[in-house]
This record gives structure tokens, C-alpha cells and sequence, in this order.
């Protein structure tokens, strides 16, 4: 059977290279200051997509982001390694959005794009870790969720059988679709990008960014649909104004601190090899070790 | 009503142990917020199960009690949060930030349009005022933690909206008997008020459990490996420190997305939260994410190529060097000096 899969993807600064404007006043990050990657457990959801794809002819994957414009290049990260099309939800409006109206946000996008049977998403972001959009989508759709998920195993008459990877084992459930299914990284690594597709997809574009091209360059666009990547606002998705960005946000960020340790009056010590016995003998007696 | 309420999870009988950590908490917050502590146990054959709870200080403790029920699953039990906490209305829900509160809190908070923050580090009671709209609010939980990759430490409020919710990893809370003899009420409630055969739509075919290999949160030496290891093959050389010190071996979470050593090893944040009484931070610069896991370790041991690495702040000893010069003298001058 073919399959209509959505994979939910996140553009993340690389939160291992912050630097010191990376927070705004209000407490919300400042992405624009940030590299920006696609999502690491996203790609393995993304991954998991492609081989349901390649087991299922005829399925079709279309990644979904929300974030600023430049959210597109997850896009074509995502099309370069064989996803076949993609919309960026990006308004002002979202800003400032926590995980509940970011989930609201995708609810609606999904609910547009209407004809789905899977969505697929990273178990977590790695500027966040929370694990919570995917389960929260879930709800808002009203269909079932299994997190955790290392691998597809199979699906069959309707349903998909999972194997979850848990803290202390393994387990694994039949769901009926559609269905939210969030990955682990545990699950196996996305394949890399296919210079075919980089050719056929290096071009594609949002309406933000082909604006200032050419005419001639625009009717090349209409010429190849496949080259159009597609942004939606808050109108678009029929989104209440109330329930997106941070207004829609229960959680406020009341504090923001850079934590700053009890520091010690440590001891300096050399590798010498008097220093080490030293210290080991130091410990020794008084019972730390030994 | 208004009273703080902790979601127990129950493995074979057992109520687990990050439960019992945040009923600990959970009675102190309820103290200074003047409610009670209430605890619910959703699973199967929970007859007796509130002796595992009462001494931790619970005043009242809910059972849904269905054969269906255990195994968890996600729809079920959310079902029954829902229904309970509309009744109920309590302000504040705590529940593990494990497999299973990742994936139930968030379902919960989605459909009461509830806030959660997950991965607390610490809990508090305090006041918030609302510049924006000239409001204040007393008697608020804090919910603090580190975000944006544990560069960040933040303290989350949820003014509006009820419950407020929280998830805590297992060891971040200290569990202690509140008191022996401590009774409370036990309220069983009908599975068939609060979750419908429509719930259970998902099917568990197998499960494979077994005890975590590496007992980190339970080592009294811990050897912690970091990305300065530079590779699996490296880590080795810890393992062998920790097997002449009879001690465990951990890592930071840069150690682990490297591939270097198994993901239960973690230590942090994102991780396991220890305090032994000796921890030797291997090739570890120490990010936040990190110290705020280990930083109540009794002696910390810091052993770092790079003098100024942020973990050498907060160690009793440092020592700059390679860890490849000083393990195999840690190691040799132990073997030599222990009887």
C-alpha cells in the first residue's frame, strides 16, 4: 500500500557552539545569532520515512518545519536525501511559540495537508529536549502516538508494528494509522545526500526566497513545480491567533540565568609521577578509594 | 481540590523509584503550598499498593486498577489524567521525565492546554508578576531547567493555565521516608468512568525488560569519560581504572553521541543524576548540562589536558595532563599502594 508520510523536522542552532548573544530579553532564544542544523533524531525519523518509502511504491514524504524563512534549508536537506517536497510554516505570529503552541501550529498545518497516514518526527530537538511536540500533535489530531521508536518494522492491514527502544528494554507495539510515531537516535543513521537529487533540487525554493528574481527565472519555477517549496502562514492553516506563539504559550520563561557553579579552592597537580602517588595514597587513607 | 498530585509509575508491583523521589518533593511543596499530596497508580493487581506510598507523606492516593491497564499505554492513561484532573483540579502535577512520563505528560497537557516543562532540575514555590498585564500571582511553581543544550539554566512559570505541570529524571530528587506510620486515604476509582474500550487502540506484543548493565546512580566511584576521550578505543583504559577502583564508568552526553560508550552511561541533564563519594571527570570540559549531574559528587577529580576547562572550577583536585599519562599512573600507583 502506498503512504502519504509527513515527517515533522526542526531547523536547531548547534546548541554545542553557542555564543553570548544567543538569548534575547524576553528569554527566547535568538536563532538568527546560531548556526543552524537539521535536527539530529529528526534525520532518523526522515530515515525511517525513506525505507517505508522504498518498501511501499508509491508512498510519498513531504517534510514539515515550522521557523523563520530560512527554515527552508532543512527543506532541501530533506529532498536532497530523497524526500519529495516540503512546507515551511512561518509567521510572526508563531514566534515565541512553546512546545504546546508549536504542536497547535502543526496540528493545523497537518490537519491542511490533509490526506496523511503516517507523521514522523524526531523524539526530541536538541535545543529543548523535550520530547513533547510529537505526543502533543498526536493529541491535538486525535490519533494515537508511539514514541521511542527505533525502528518500522512492518505495516500491514492498516497498522504498523514498532519496536521502541525504553531505558531498561525493548518493546514493541501494532498501532493503527494514522498515527505520530517519534524516533530515536538509536534508530539507524540517515543515509547521506544523493548528488542526483542535489542536482535535481539544489534550485528549489519558498516564495521568500525567489523574491528579486527574474521574470524569466520565475516562469523556469512555474515550469517545474517540483522546484517550488511551499510557506504557509497562520491564515493558511486556518490557525486561531490566540492559541500560536507566545501568546498561545501556558509555560512564560520567567528567568534566564547563565549558572555559574559553588567553585572550589581545588588542588593543581601535575601529571608527575610523584604528584599522582601522592594523591593516590591521599585518597587511600582517608577511605575514598580502596 | 488544588492539591499536588504525582503521577506513580509501577513496574511488576513496584512503584518505581523516580516516583518516590517526587512524592519526597512533592510532600515538601505541598507543605509550603498548605495542600495535600496525592498520588495515582493506573496499572493492574494494585491491591496494597498504597504501602509503598503512605510513608512518603501521601494524604490521598487514586488506583485505576484494569488488567488493560498494564502494560502502559499512551491513550488509556491519558484518559484518565484527563478525567481526573478536570474533577479534581489540582494545581500541580508531577510526573517522572521517563519513557513513560516523556510520553504521557505531554499528551495530557495537550488536551487540558496545560503547560509542561520537562527535565526539571529543581522545583519551587514563589511569586511571578506580569509587567505585560500588570498581574501578579503568589504561591507559583518554578520549574527550573537547563535548556538550549544546558548552556542556559531557566526558571518557567505557567500563570494561566491548570495543572501546572513538570516532569523530573530519576536521581535529580532525593527520596526519604516522610514518615513510617503515615496513613492516608485510598479513593479506587472505576476504569470504566475514566477511560473508554475506544482507548485502547494500541497493542503491546512483546516487551523485553531487563536491569540497566551499568548501575551509575548507584556507584560510590564513578570514572567519567568526555569527548576529550577522543574514542571508544580510549575509553578502555577507563574501564580498566574503574575495574581496579571497583567503580563505574561514565560519560557526558558529548562522550555518548560520539559513540564512545552505551547511552546508559550518561551522566547529566539529559542523563543520570549521581552523587558519589569520589568522581574522576576524565577529558571532560564540563558543560552545565553535565555539572548539574554530578556537581554533589563528595570529591571531585578533574583530569584535563586544557588548564582552564570549566570543570576544574568546581573539583577538589585537577590535574593537567593527557588522560593517557595519568590513568595508567592512577592505576599503577594504586595496584601499588592498596593492600
Amino acid at each position: 500500500m502506498s503512504l502519504k508520510i509527513v515527517v515533522l523536522a526542526k531547523q536547531v542552532p548547534d546548541t554545542r557552539n553557542v555564543g553570548k548573544d544567543a538569548m534575547k530579553e524576553d528569554g527566547t532564544i535568538n536563532r538568527a545569532a546560531l548556526p543552524a542544523i537539521f535536527n539530529p533524531e529528526d534525520l532518523n525519523a526522515l530515515e525511517q520515512a525513506l525505507q517505508l518509502k522504498e518498501q511501499n511504491p508509491g508512498s510519498t514524504i513531504t517534510l514539515l518545519t515550522m521557523g523563520p524563512p530560512r527554515a527552508a534549508e532543512i527543506i532541501r536537506e530533506g529532498l536532497f536525501r530523497g524526500a519529495d517536497g516540503g512546507i515551511v510554516l512561518t509567521d510572526r505570529a508563531f514566534a515565541g511559540a512553546d512546545t504546546l503552541a508549536t504542536s497547535y501550529a502543526l496540528s493545523c498545518a497537518v490537519r491542511k495537508i490533509k490526506d496523511y497516514d503516517i507523521i514522523l518526527g524526531g523524539r526530541q530537538a536538541i535545543d529543548g529536549d523535550t520530547a513533547q511536540v510529537g505526543p502533543q500533535v498526536a493529541e491535538k489530531l486525535g490519533i494515537p502516538q508511539v514514541t521511542y521508536a527505533e525502528q518500522i518494522v512492518k505495516i500491514e492491514n492498516g497498522k504498523a508494528t514498532v519496536k521502541r527502544r525504553l531505558e531498561r528494554g525493548v518493546e514493541t507495539v501494532v498501532v493503527p494509522l494514522p498515527a505520530v510515531i517519534t524516533v530515536n537516535g538509536s534508530a539507524d543513521e540517515c543515509r547521506p545526500r544523493n548528488a542526483k537529487l542535489v542536482q535535481r533540487y539544489k534550485y528549489a525554493k519558498t516564495p521568500s526566497e525567489k523574491q528579486g528574481l527574474s521574470e524569466e527565472c520565475l516562469k523556469l519555477y512555474e515550469q517545474r513545480p517540483a522546484l517550488n517549496l511551499y510557506e504557509w502562514s497562520v491564515n493558511d492553516v486556518d490557525a486561531d491567533l490566540t492559541q500560536v506563539g507566545l501568546a498561545g504559550s501556558p509555560t512564560k520563561v520567567k528567568a534566564v540565568q547563565n549558572v555559574v557553579f559553588q567553585a572550589k579552592e581545588s588542588k593543581q597537580l601535575t601529571a608527575a609521577d610523584n604528584e599522582i602517588e601522592d594523591l593516590v595514597k591521599e585518597l587511600i587513607a582517608n577511605h575514598t578509594i580502596g | 481540590m488544588n492539591n499536588l498530585i504525582v503521577y506513580c509509575e509501577i513496574e511488576d508491583g513496584i512503584i518505581a523509584d523516580v516516583s518516590l523521589e517526587l512524592l519526597t518533593k512533592g510532600r515538601s511543596l505541598a507543605n509550603q503550598l498548605n495542600c495535600k499530596l496525592e498520588a495515582l497508580v493506573i496499572g493492574s493487581n494494585l491491591d496494597g499498593v498504597e504501602k509503598q506510598v503512605f510513608p512518603y507523606g501521601v494524604d490521598t492516593v487514586y488506583t485505576v486498577d484494569d488488567p488493560r491497564l498494564y502494560p502502559y499505554t499512551s491513550i488509556p492513561h491519558t484518559s484518565v489524567l484527563v478525567h481526573l484532573f478536570k474533577e479534581q483540579k489540582p494545581q500541580v502535577c508531577l510526573m517522572g521525565a521517563t519513557s513513560i512520563g516523556r510520553d504521557l505528560g505531554p499528551r495530557v497537557s495537550s488536551s487540558l492546554h496545560s503547560g509542561l516543562t520537562a527535565d526539571c532540575t529543581a522545583l519551587e514555590i514563589g511569586p511571578h508578576e506580569d509587567k505585560k498585564n500588570n498581574k501578579t500571582y503568589e504561591n507559583l511553581l518554578y520549574q527550573i531547567r537547563p535548556a538550549f543544550g544546558g548552556n542556559i539554566v531557566a526558571t518557567i512559570v505557567n500563570p494561566e493555565c491548570r495543572p501546572q505541570m513538570a516532569t523530573v529524571r530519576e536521581g535529580v530528587m532525593k527520596k526519604e521516608i516522610y514518615d513510617p506510620n503515615y496513613k492516608g486515604e485510598v479513593v479506587k476509582l472505576d476504569p470504566k468512568k475514566y477511560v473508554s474500550d475506544a482507548d485502547f487502540v494500541v497493542e503491546v506484543i512483546d516487551r523485553q525488560m531487563e536491569k540497566s548493565k551499568a548501575n551509575i546512580k548507584g556507584a560510590s566511584i564513578i570514572v567519567a569519560g568526555g569527548y576529550g576521550m577522543g574514542s571508544k578505543e580510549n575509553f578502555d583504559m577507563l574501564f580498566d581504572l574503574a575495574a581496579t577502583l571497583g567503580a563505574e564508568v561514565g560519560a557526558s552526553r558529548a562522550a555518548v553521541d560520539a559513540g564512545f560508550v552505551e547511552h546508559d552511561r550518561q551522566i547529566g541533564q539529559t542523563g543520570v543524576t549521581v552523587r558519589p563519594k569520589l568522581y574522576i571527570a576524565c577529558g571532560i570540559s564540563g558543560q552545565i548540562q553535565h555539572i548539574a549531574g554530578m556537581q554533589d559528587s563528595s570529591i571531585i577529580i578533574s583530569i584535563n589536558s586544557d588548564p582552564n576547562a570549566p570543570i576544574n572550577s568546581i573539583a577538589d583536585y585537577v590535574i593537567t595532563g593527557t588522560v593517557e599519562e595519568v590513568v595508567p599512573k592512577l592505576i599503577k600507583y594504586y595496584k601499588k599502594n592498596s593492600k
